[in-house]
C-alpha cells in the first residue's frame, strides 16, 4: 500500500484553514449515533476524550491506571511551548514551526509541524480558561522561561509542575464530560487488541485487570492515545506501566510503524545506583541554564574518585574538563539534548566517568559564586531538594551526577495529515504517533503536541472520518470478528500462563534493556545492531520458554500485565535495531557511529534518507516491509546543524 | 555511596486475595539491600524473591515512581507514605531505615477506599467526586485570550500550591474519620482562587461536599493528620475556604 499523507493542497499557512473549510461535519442530533473510543487519558487521549464528549459523540476512555489523572503527562517538568509573542521577542507561528523542523534534524513533515505552532495559541487559552494556574508576573499577566533549541522566550510554565498541572486541566475537562455521561470512563483496564472488519478499525478487546474478563466494544472510530515505548530499555524515565503494547498491536493489525529508531535520551537524569534499579529521574534542562557540566581532566582523578578517594570539590578548576565548552564554545552547556548525551557517553567511555564510571558532574559552585545561593535556591530548589531526597546528596554543596537516560520516543504510529493510521478509523494522537518532532524533540514539545492532537486536531479530523460512517449500525461485540479477536486474546492470555516456567518477566526486561541500552542506545554501528536483532530473538525464546506467571489470569494479576508488555517490547525491540540498522546516517536522536564527521559530530544524509521510514508488519516469521515517505522541505532549508 | 552498609530487614506485609477475603499479615525477611533504593524496589526484590520460591507477589500501586502521579499509597509503620517528610512512598528511601527493623505494611484503610487486592485499594471516588464539580465549565475553544483577565501573581501562587494535590489519598488514609476534606478543598479552593472558577464556586462547593458524603467519607474535625501526611504539604487553610465557600452557598439556598 502507498503511503498517502494526505496534506491539504495550498500555501503551508492556509492549508490547515483550508482543511477545516472543506471537511465533512456530523450533525448534532447524528453525533450522538456514533462512538468512540479513546485509549489512553493522557494529555492527547484525556483531551480528545473530553472535546470529542463536548461535541456530543458517544466516547469510551481507557486508561490501565486507577484514574486518568495518573497518566504519565503528569511527570513532565519544564513547560509548554507556544508562539504567543507575549514578550515581544520577535516570535511567531512560522518561528515556532521553523525551530521545531530543525530542532528535529529535518526529518518531520513540514505541515504537520506547522498546523502544531498554529494552534499553539489556542492551547494556552484553552488552559487558562480551564483553571491552570500558570506562573504569572507581578502585573497578573503570563510569564514565559526560555529553553534549548530557541533565541526567543516562549516556554509557558506552572512551577516546575507543568504537566501535572495541564494533565489536571485535561483531566477536570474529562470529569466533567463523565458526570454528563458523555465519556464513559474504564479504568484499571487494558487494551488487548484492535477489532478490523472488512479493513477498518471497529473497535478493541480489552482486559479489566480487576477481574482478568476480556471484553470486547465496538466504536466507529478507535483512537490510540497511549504514550511512547520508552520503557523497552527497562531503564528510563517513563512510569513503570507505560508501554507500547496497544502500538505494537495496532502494528500487527495492519497499522505501520514509523522511524521506531528515534528515541530521545536526555542529558540530565540521575545515575544509576544498583542493580535493583526499577527507573530514572529526570532533573529538568533548566537546570543547564545555570550548572556547567564537567569531568575531570586527569584520568588518575576519576579512578580516584571512583575508588572513594577523592571528593569531586577538592579538584581545582583546573583539572576539571568542562566538555561541552570545550567542544561547543558557541552553545556551551545549552547544546541541544542529543548533542549533550552523546558528549557524556564520550567523556565516560573514554574512562573520564565518576560515580560507577557512568556520570558526570552538574556543577551550581560558580552559580552560587556569581548569583548568591538564595538565588540558586529561589531557581532551582525544588529540584535540588528531589535529589537530595534521592541521593542524600547536598547539591550546594558538592556537585550533581548526572547521566543520560532514556526519556522520549519520537517515533511511533504512521500517520497522515489527519492523525489516521493505515488502518481506516484507527487515528493516533500524542507520543503514541511519530508525526512532528522528527528526529528530535525539543524541550517544552511534547505538551504542546499532545493536548494540539486531543483539543485542536482530533475533534476536526476524527469527524470528517465518521461525517462517512453515519450508516455503520453498531455492531453485536458478541459474534462475529469481535468473538474471534475474544477468542485470540483469551488464547494469548493462557499462552502466557502457561509457560510455567522458573523466571520473572523482569529478568527478561532487564535483559532486554540491557541489550537496547548497549546497542540501539546512544550510539549504535552496523556490527552492534546485527548483533541486538539476533541477541533480541534469543531472549524473547527464552521468555517463551521459561517466563513464570504465579496466580491466575482471572483475577488482579500485576505480573501477567507486566509479561503481556514485555512480550510486545521484545518484538518491538527488534523493529528498532533493523530501523536503526537500515537508516545509514546520523540524525537527531539517531547516531551512527560510521555517519560522523572527523570531530565526532552527527552528518546527515538528505539525498538518501530524507523520508519518514514506515514499517509494514508482515506476519511472525516473516520479515516486516520498509515503505518510504519523501519528506519534502518547502519552507525550510535543510542545513547541518552547528553549535560549535 | 556503595560503601554503606546493606540493610536486612522483616516485612509484615498485609495479605488479601480479594476485596471479600478477610486478610492477614504475613511476614517475610529481606536481605542484603541497598540504603539507596527505594522503597519500593525493595518490594520489587521482595516480588522478585517470592516468585522464585513460586509464590504470588504482593500486588500494590505504584507507577511514575518520582512523586506525581499519585499511583502509590502504602501506610508504612502507621505512616501515610512512610515515616520521611514531604514525599510519596515511591521517593521514601532505605536509608531512612536500619538494618534489622520490622516494617509494617499496610494498604490504605478508609470506608471510602476498600481494598482490591493485598496493599492495592480502590479510590475511583475520588474520580465520582471531581465529576459533580472537579471544573471550570468550559467547552474546547471559543475561549478568551489568556492573557485578556489578568490574574494577580499572589492569586496564581495560591492556586498553583492548592493544585499540586496529586490524589493519592493519603489525606483520607491518615484521618480518623476517613474524610476527603483536603482533597476536595484543595480543588474547591484552586479554582476559587481564579476568576476563570469563580463565577460556579458555590455550585461546586455544594455538589463536590454532598457527593462526599454520599460515598461514605466521614466528616472533618480538624485534627490537621491530613496536612501532616500529605506529601505535597497541601495546606488546612484550604478546608477553612471550602467551609466558607459551602456556608455563603448555603446560605443563599
Amino acid at each position: 500500500m502507498a503511503l498517502e499523507n494526505r496534506i491539504p493542497e495550498g500555501q503551508l499557512a492556509q492549508k490547515w484553514q483550508n482543511y477545516k473549510n472543506h471537511q465533512k461535519l456530523v450533525n448534532p442530533a447524528n453525533k450522538r449515533k456514533l462512538d468512540v473510543i479513546v485509549v489512553g487519558s493522557g494529555l492527547a487521549g484525556g483531551a480528545a476524550a473530553a472535546s470529542l464528549g463536548e461535541l456530543g459523540f458517544n466516547v469510551k476512555c481507557f486508561a490501565y491506571q486507577d484514574s486518568p489523572r495518573r497518566a504519565h503527562s503528569i511527570a513532565a517538568q519544564g513547560g509548554i511551548n507556544a508562539a504567543k509573542n507575549y514578550q515581544n521577542d520577535g516570535d511567531s507561528v512560522f518561528r515556532l514551526f521553523y525551530d521545531t523542523v530543525k530542532g528535529g534534524d529535518y526529518r518531520a513533515r513540514e505541515a504537520n509541524v506547522y498546523r502544531l505552532a498554529e494552534v499553539s495559541n489556542s492551547i494556552i487559552d484553552q488552559c487558562v480558561a480551564q483553571g491552570v494556574p500558570f506562573a504569572r508576573d507581578y502585573g497578573g499577566l503570563l510569564d514565559n522561561r526560555s529553553f534549548g533549541g530557541a533565541q526567543v522566550s516562549r516556554t509557558f510554565y506552572a512551577k516546575g509542575q507543568t504537566g501535572q498541572q495541564l494533565l489536571l486541566g485535561a483531566y477536570s475537562a474529562l470529569s466533567r464530560q463523565i458526570g454528563k455521561g458523555t465519556v464513559k470512563m474504564f479504568t484499571r483496564t487494558e487494551m488487548m487488541d484492535i477489532v478490523v472488519i472488512d479493513g477498518k478499525c471497529r473497535g478493541i478487546v480489552s482486559r479489566n485487570l480487576v477481574t482478568g474478563e476480556i471484553e470486547a466494544h465496538f466504536g466507529h472510530a478507535v483512537v490510540i492515545a497511549t504514550g511512547g515505548y520508552g520503557n523497552v530499555y527497562f531503564l528510563s524515565t517513563n512510569a513503570m506501566g507505560s508501554n507500547g503494547s496497544a502500538a505494537w498491536k495496532a502494528y500487527k493489525k495492519g497499522a505501520y510503524f514509523a522511524n521506531p529508531c528515534y528515541v530521545q535520551i536526555h542529558p540530565t537524569c540521575i545515575p544509576v545506583h544498583g542493580e535493583f534499579q526499577s527507573k530514572l529521574t529526570l532533573m529538568s534542562e533548566s537546570l543547564r541554564n545555570d550548572g556547567r557540566i564537567w569531568a575531570p581532566k586527569r584520568k588518575e582523578d576519576a579512578e580516584a574518585i571512583r575508588a572513594g578517594k577523592l571528593k569531586p570539590e577538592n579538584i581545582a578548576d583546573e583539572d576539571r574538563d568542562f566538555y561541552l565548552e570545550r567542544r561547543y564554545p558557541a552553545f556551551g552547556n545549552l547544546v541541544p539534548r542529543d548533542v549533550a548525551s552523546r558528549a557524556a557517553k564520550e567523556r565516560c567511555d573514554a574512562g573520564y566517568g565518576v560515580e560507577s564510571g557512568e556520570a558526570v558532574y552538574l556543577d551550581f559552585k560558580y552559580a552560587i559564586e556569581r548569583l548568591g545561593r538564595d538565588v540558586v535556591e529561589a531557581r532551582y530548589g525544588n529540584l535540588f531538594q528531589m535529589y537530595e531526597k534521592i541521593t542524600d546528596q547536598n547539591p550546594y554543596e558538592t556537585p550533581m551526577m548526572i547521566y543520560p537516560a532514556i526519556h522520549y520516543t519520537m517515533g511511533g504510529i504512521w500517520v497522515d495529515y489527519e492523525l489516521q493510521t493505515t488502518i481506516p478509523g484507527l487515528f493516533a494522537a500524542g507520543e503514541a504517533n511519530f508525526s512532528d518532532h522528527g528526529a528530535n524533540r525539543l524541550g517544552a514539545s511534547a505538551l504542546m503536541q499532545g493536548l494540539a492532537d486531543g483539543y485542536f486536531v482530533l475533534p476536526y479530523t476524527l469527524q470528517n472520518y465518521l461525517a462517512g460512517e453515519l450508516h455503520t449500525p453498531r455492531m453485536n461485540v458478541a459474534e462475529g470478528e469481535f468473538a474471534k479477536v475474544v477468542g485470540d486474546v483469551n488464547a494469548h492470555v493462557a499462552k502466557l500462563m502457561n509457560v510455567k516456567g522458573k523466571k520473572s518477566v523482569d529478568y527478561f526486561h532487564k535483559k532486554l534493556g540491557k541489550v537496547m541500552w548497549e546497542k540501539v542506545g546512544m550510539a549504535r554501528n552496523e556490527a552492534g545492531l546485527k548483533e541486538a536483532i539476533e541477541e533480541i530473538v534469543a531472549i524473547r525464546k527464552e521468555f517463551w520458554a521459561d517466563v513464570r506467571i504465579p496466580g491466575s489470569a482471572n483475577e488482579m494479576n500485576t505480573e501477567l500485565e507486566k509479561a503481556n508488555r514485555v512480550a510486545d517490547f521484545l518484538e518491538l525491540g527488534e523493529l528498532m535495531a533493523r530501523d536503526a540498522l537500515i537508516r545509514e546516517e546520523s540524525c537527531g536522536g539517531h547516531f551512527r557511529e560510521e555517519h560522523q564527521t572527523e570531530e565526532g559530530e552527527a552528518k546527515r544524509d538528505d539525498a538518501n534518507f530524507a523520508y519518514v521510514g514506515a514499517w509494514e508488519y508482515k506476519g511472525e516469521n516473516a520479515e516486516p516491509e520498509l515503505h518510504k515517505e519523501p519528506l519534502v522541505f518547502e519552507e525550510c532549508k535543510l542545513v547541518q546543524r552547528n553549535y560549535k | 555511596m556503595s560503601e554503606k552498609q546493606s540493610l536486612n530487614l522483616t516485612l509484615k506485609v498485609w495479605r488479601q486475595k480479594s476485596p471479600k477475603d478477610k486478610g492477614q499479615f504475613e511476614t517475610y525477611s529481606v536481605s542484603n539491600i541497598s540504603p539507596d533504593s527505594s522503597f519500593l524496589e525493595m518490594m520489587d526484590v521482595l516480588n522478585e524473591q517470592l516468585i522464585t520460591e513460586g509464590k504470588e507477589p504482593v500486588a500494590f500501586d505504584h507507577d511514575c515512581r518520582e512523586g506525581i502521579c499519585g499511583m502509590c499509597s502504602l501506610y508504612i509503620n502507621g505512616h501515610a507514605h512512610g515515616p520521611d517528610e514531604d514525599v510519596t512512598t515511591c521517593q521514601l528511601h532505605m536509608r531512612k531505615f536500619k538494618t534489622g527493623d520490622t516494617i509494617t505494611i499496610e494498604p490504605w484503610r478508609s470506608a471510602g477506599f476498600p481494598v482490591i487486592k493485598d496493599l492495592i485499594v480502590d479510590r475511583r471516588a475520588f474520580d465520582k467526586i471531581m465529576a459533580v464539580g472537579g471544573f471550570v465549565s468550559v467547552n474546547t475553544g471559543g475561549v478568551p485570550d489568556g492573557n485578556a483577565i489578568p490574574i494577580s501573581k499572589a492569586a496564581a501562587d495560591e492556586a498553583m500550591d492548592a493544585a499540586s494535590c496529586i490524589g493519592c489519598g493519603a489525606c483520607v488514609a491518615s484521618c480518623k474519620n476517613g474524610s476527603a476534606m483536603l482533597f476536595v478543598s484543595a480543588k474547591v479552593s484552586q479554582l476559587a482562587l481564579l476568576p476563570q472558577g469563580r463565577i460556579e464556586a458555590a455550585r461546586r462547593a455544594k455538589n463536590m461536599v454532598a457527593k462526599m458524603d454520599e460515598l461514605g467519607f466521614g466528616n472533618c474535625t480538624n485534627t490537621a493528620a491530613c496536612e501532616a501526611q500529605c506529601p505535597k504539604n497541601v495546606s488546612i487553610a484550604n478546608i477553612a475556604r471550602l467551609n466558607r465557600e459551602f456556608l455563603c452557598a448555603k446560605l443563599k439556598d
